[in-house]
C-alpha cells in the first residue's frame, strides 16, 4: 500500500501542468468571454496529443493504455487551469465513440431527467452544443449518442459560467443506443470520480489565487493573511481541496483495483465532497479577495461558477449522498 | 497510488484475524470507567496478551522489543483490532502511540532498551505533562522548572490535563531548562517517575461526569539526567515529533470506530422510522463519505511515515478533520433520538439489534466537545495549516 502519487504520476502532473500553462493560461481563456463559445481547435488538438481522450483507451485500441487514477491526476490539473470544453465527456467516449479519443470528434453529454416529461419544470442545459460531433445522453438504462445538429437548442444569452456556453433543449430525442445498464453506471461513476478530479482542481487553484492575495494584501499595516480570521478561511479551505482530493484518488483506485473498496460508494463520496469543495472554496476566496473579488476582472467568480457546472454535470448530489448511505 | 496490499501484508492480517477470533471471547467483562485501577488492570492484561503473541509494537524496532514491521503493518493491525472489536489502548495510550514512538525516534539506544519493553509488555503505564494552567494553546510559554542538581533535575511547578496520572508509572514532562522568557528554546523533554516523592494529583471532575484527566502539582521532584529524551533546551523539537505522531497516527483507528457507530445509528434510525425521511439518510451519506475521505487521509499520511520515518504536517489536516466529524457524528446521534437523548440511564427498547443506547450516544456526544480542544484546538491547527502549509505570515 502506498497512497503517495508514483514517480509517473507527478511527472504526467507535470506535463499537463506545463501544457496547461504554455496553452491556456488565463489570459488566453478569458478571451473566450467575449467569443462565439466554439471551442478552439488547436487547444483541443494538443490535448488529444497529449493524450487526454486517449488516456484510458487500451493501448491495442491505439490509446494510451492507463487507468483511472491516472486520469484523476491528469483532470485535477486541467480544472485548476480552467481548461473550457467538453473534456469530461470527450475523455469518458474515448472508447466509445469514434474519433473521440483521437480529438477529432467533440462529445458532449446530458443526463436524461429522470420522470421528464409531463409536469416537469426542470429544462435541459447542455454546455458546447455549437462544438459538439456527439451528444451521449446518460439515462438509468443505459447510453446513447444523438446528433447535436438534430436538435433544436436555444443558445442562453448569460450563461452562469461565461466560459462553458450552453443551450436550451426542450427535447431529447431517443438517439442511437451505444450502451446499456451496466454501461450507463460504469459512465456515471467514472463522471464522478473525474468530475471530481477537475472539482478538486477548481478547489485548489481558487484557494492558491486566494492565499497568494492574502499573503500581499496590506491593511492595518500586515498582509491580510496574518490575521486569524482570514488564515483560518484559508486553512478551511486546504481541509476542504485535500480531503476531496484524497477522497477522489481513492476512488479512481479503487476503479482501477477493486478489491481494495467499493467504488460506487468511493465514486459518489468523492463526487460529493469533491463539488462542495469547490464550491465552498470559491465563495471563501471571492471573501478573502474582499471588494475586488466582487469584481469581474478578478477569476475568484470563475472557480466558483465553473464549480456549478461541474457539480450539476455529476449531481444531483443529494443522489450522491443517499447512494453513500445506501452503500455505506 | 497503489492500495492493494503486498502478500506478505495479507498473510500478516489473515494471521491477526484469527488469533483475535481465538483469544477476544475470552477475556473478561470491561470494568467500569469510573474504577481506575480495575481498568488498568485490564488494559495492561490486554497489552500482555498483545505483547504474548507477537502483536505488541508492530512498527516499533525489534531492540525495543517491537515487531520491526512497517507502518503498513500497523495500519492493517488497527484496522484488524477495530473490526473484531479489541479493547481500546486505553491506559496504555501515551506510552504506545505518544511517548513510546517519541522514544523511538529521540531516545538513545540504551532508553530505547530501558522504556520501550515495558510499555509493549503493559508493565509501565505513562502519563502526559505538558499543558499547564497558564500553558495551553501556546504551550512554549511552560514555567515548570528543572534545575540541574548533579546528575538529577529537580523540578517544581503545576500540570494539567494529566490523564492517566492516578494509574501511570511515568510522565512524559516538559520542563523549563532555560532561563525565563526563552519560550522554545529552554524546554527540555523528561520521563518522569511517578513515585518519586513531590508528586501530588488532583483529578478534574469532566462534563461527562467522569475523571480522566486531572493537575499535576510538582514539588522539589528528582528526575536522573539519564530519564531525558534528546538533548538539554531541544525538547521543542522533541515535543514537535511527539505532536506529529499524535495528530498523525495516534488517531487512526477512531475513523474506523466512527465507521462502525454511524452504521450503529443507521440501525437505530431503521428501529425508530427516522431512516425514512430522505433529509436523514443524506445527512448519513454524507458523514460515510467523509469519514470514506479521512480514512483515505490517515492512509496518506501513513504511507508519508513509512517514507519518512516521521507522520508529515497532514496529520493536522486529519485531526482537524476527524475531531469536526466526531462532534457532527454525535449531533447526528443526539438528533436521532429526540427526548431519550434527555438521560444517561440507558433506556430500554433503544439498544439491541445492534443499534446504539441513548447512553452511549449521549455519552459520545459529551465527549466530542473535548475532540476540537484536546490534542491542540482547531483554532491551533488552523493556524499550523495556514502557517506551515499555506505559508501565511505569523500572526
Amino acid at each position: 500500500m502506498d497512497f503517495e502519487l508514483s514517480e509517473d504520476e507527478v511527472a504526467l502532473a507535470e506535463g499537463i501542468r506545463s501544457l496547461c500553462g504554455g496553452r491556456f493560461p488565463l489570459e488566453k481563456i478569458r478571451a473566450g468571454e467575449s467569443g462565439d463559445g466554439r471551442i478552439d481547435p488547436e487547444g483541443w488538438s494538443d490535448l488529444a496529443e497529449a493524450g487526454v481522450f486517449s488516456l484510458q483507451v487500451p493501448e491495442a485500441a491505439g490509446g494510451v493504455g492507463l487507468g483511472m487514477a491516472a486520469g484523476a491526476v491528469v483532470f485535477e490539473e486541467l480544472g485548476r487551469a480552467l481548461v473550457p470544453g467538453p473534456i469530461l465527456a470527450s475523455h469518458l467516449a474515448g472508447g466509445i465513440i469514434e474519433g473521440a479519443a483521437d480529438g477529432k470528434v467533440l462529445v458532449g453529454s446530458v443526463h436524461r431527467p429522470a420522470g421528464s416529461g409531463e409536469g416537469s419544470l426542470a429544462p435541459t442545459l447542455i454546455g458546447h452544443l455549437s462544438s459538439l460531433g456527439v451528444l451521449v445522453v446518460v439515462g438509468e438504462e443505459g447510453l446513447s449518442a444523438v446528433d447535436p445538429s438534430e436538435l433544436k437548442g436555444v443558445k442562453i444569452e448569460r450563461p452562469l459560467d461565461p466560459l462553458t456556453p450552453m443551450w436550451r433543449v426542450d427535447q431529447l430525442p431517443e438517439g442511437r443506443p451505444i450502451g446499456g445498464a451496466e454501461e450507463a453506471r460504469v459512465w456515471r461513476r467514472a463522471e464522478r470520480v473525474l468530475g471530481g478530479a477537475l472539482l478538486v482542481g477548481l478547489a485548489g487553484g481558487t484557494m492558491e489565487l486566494a492565499v497568494s492575495y492574502a499573503k500581499q494584501r496590506e491593511q492595518f499595516g500586515k498582509p491580510i493573511g496574518s490575521f486569524q480570521a482570514v488564515k483560518h478561511m484559508c486553512a478551511d479551505m486546504l481541509v476542504a481541496a485535500e480531503t476531496a482530493r484524497v477522497a477522489v484518488q481513492a476512488a479512481a483506485v479503487t476503479i482501477d483495483q477493486p478489491d481494495v473498496g467499493d467504488p460506487d460508494r468511493a465514486a459518489a463520496g468523492a463526487g460529493l465532497l469533491a463539488a462542495e469543495a469547490a464550491i465552498k472554496n470559491g465563495k471563501i476566496s471571492i471573501q478573502v479577495h474582499g471588494g475586488m473579488g466582487f469584481t469581474w476582472e478578478v477569476p475568484a467568480h470563475l472557480y466558483l461558477m465553473r464549480a456549478r457546472v461541474l457539480a450539476e454535470a455529476i449531481g444531483p448530489l443529494d443522489d450522491l449522498s443517499e447512494l453513500v448511505a445506501e452503500l455505506y | 497510488v497503489d492500495l492493494r496490499y503486498s502478500e506478505a501484508e495479507e498473510r500478516f492480517r489473515s494471521e491477526l484475524r484469527q488469533w483475535l477470533g481465538e483469544v477476544l471471547p475470552k477475556l473478561p467483562p470491561k470494568p467500569s470507567a469510573l474504577d481506575w485501577p480495575a481498568r488498568r488492570a485490564y488494559d495492561t492484561t490486554w497489552q500482555r496478551m498483545l505483547f504474548d503473541a507477537g502483536y505488541a509494537g508492530i512498527d516499533w524496532p525489534v531492540e525495543g522489543g517491537g515487531r520491526g514491521a512497517s507502518p503498513v503493518e500497523q495500519l492493517i493491525y488497527l484496522e484488524e483490532l477495530e473490526k473484531a472489536h479489541a479493547p481500546y489502548v486505553g491506559v496504555n495510550f501515551v506510552g504506545l502511540l505518544h511517548a513510546g514512538p517519541t522514544i523511538v525516534v529521540e531516545g538513545s539506544p540504551e532508553q530505547r532498551s530501558r522504556f520501550l519493553p515495558p510499555i509493549l509488555r503493559g508493565e509501565k503505564v505513562w502519563c502526559q505533562g505538558f499543558s499547564e494552567p497558564g500553558a495551553g494553546s501556546d504551550l512554549a510559554s511552560l514555567r515548570t522548572k528543572a534545575v540541574r542538581d548533579g546528575d538529577e533535575y529537580v523540578v517544581s511547578g503545576q500540570k494539567i490535563w494529566t490523564s492517566h496520572a492516578e494509574v501511570a508509572d511515568y510522565c512524559e514532562l516538559l520542563v523549563r531548562t532555560g532561563e525565563e522568557g526563552s519560550r522554545h528554546r529552554g524546554i527540555t523533554w523528561l520521563a518522569m517517575e511517578m513515585d518519586r516523592p513531590g508528586i501530588d494529583f488532583r483529578p478534574l471532575k469532566t462534563i461527562a461526569g467522569s475523571t480522566e484527566f486531572g493537575e499535576l502539582f510538582l514539588d522539589g521532584v528528582r528526575v536522573p539526567v539519564g530519564n531525558r529524551i534528546g538533548e538539554e533546551n531541544d525538547g521543542w523539537r522533541v515535543t514537535m515529533v511527539t505532536l506529529g505522531f499524535e495528530r498523525g497516527t495516534a488517531f487512526v483507528s477512531e475513523v474506523l470506530e466512527s465507521g462502525e457507530f454511524l452504521r450503529g445509528l443507521r440501525r437505530l434510525a431503521q428501529r425508530t422510522g427516522a431512516w425514512k425521511r430522505g433529509e436523514v439518510r443524506r445527512r448519513m451519506g454524507h458523514l460515510g463519505a467523509e469519514l470514506d475521505a479521512l480514512w483515505a487521509l490517515a492512509r496518506r499520511n501513513v504511507s508519508q511515515a513509512a517514507r519518512t520515518g516521521v507522520p508529515g504536517i497532514g496529520g493536522s489536516v486529519y485531526k482537524l478533520g476527524l475531531s469536526e466529524i466526531r462532534q457532527r457524528i454525535g449531533e447526528f446521534g443526539m438528533d436521532l433520538i429526540g427526548g431519550a437523548g434527555l438521560s444517561w440511564d440507558e433506556l430500554e427498547g433503544l439498544d439491541g439489534g445492534g443499534s446504539i443506547g441513548n447512553g452511549e450516544l449521549v455519552n459520545t456526544w459529551v465527549h466530542g466537545f473535548s475532540r476540537t480542544i484536546a490534542a491542540g484546538t482547531s483554532q491551533i491547527q488552523r493556524n499550523i495549516i495556514a502557517e506551515r502549509i499555506l505559508g501565511l505570515p505569523k500572526s
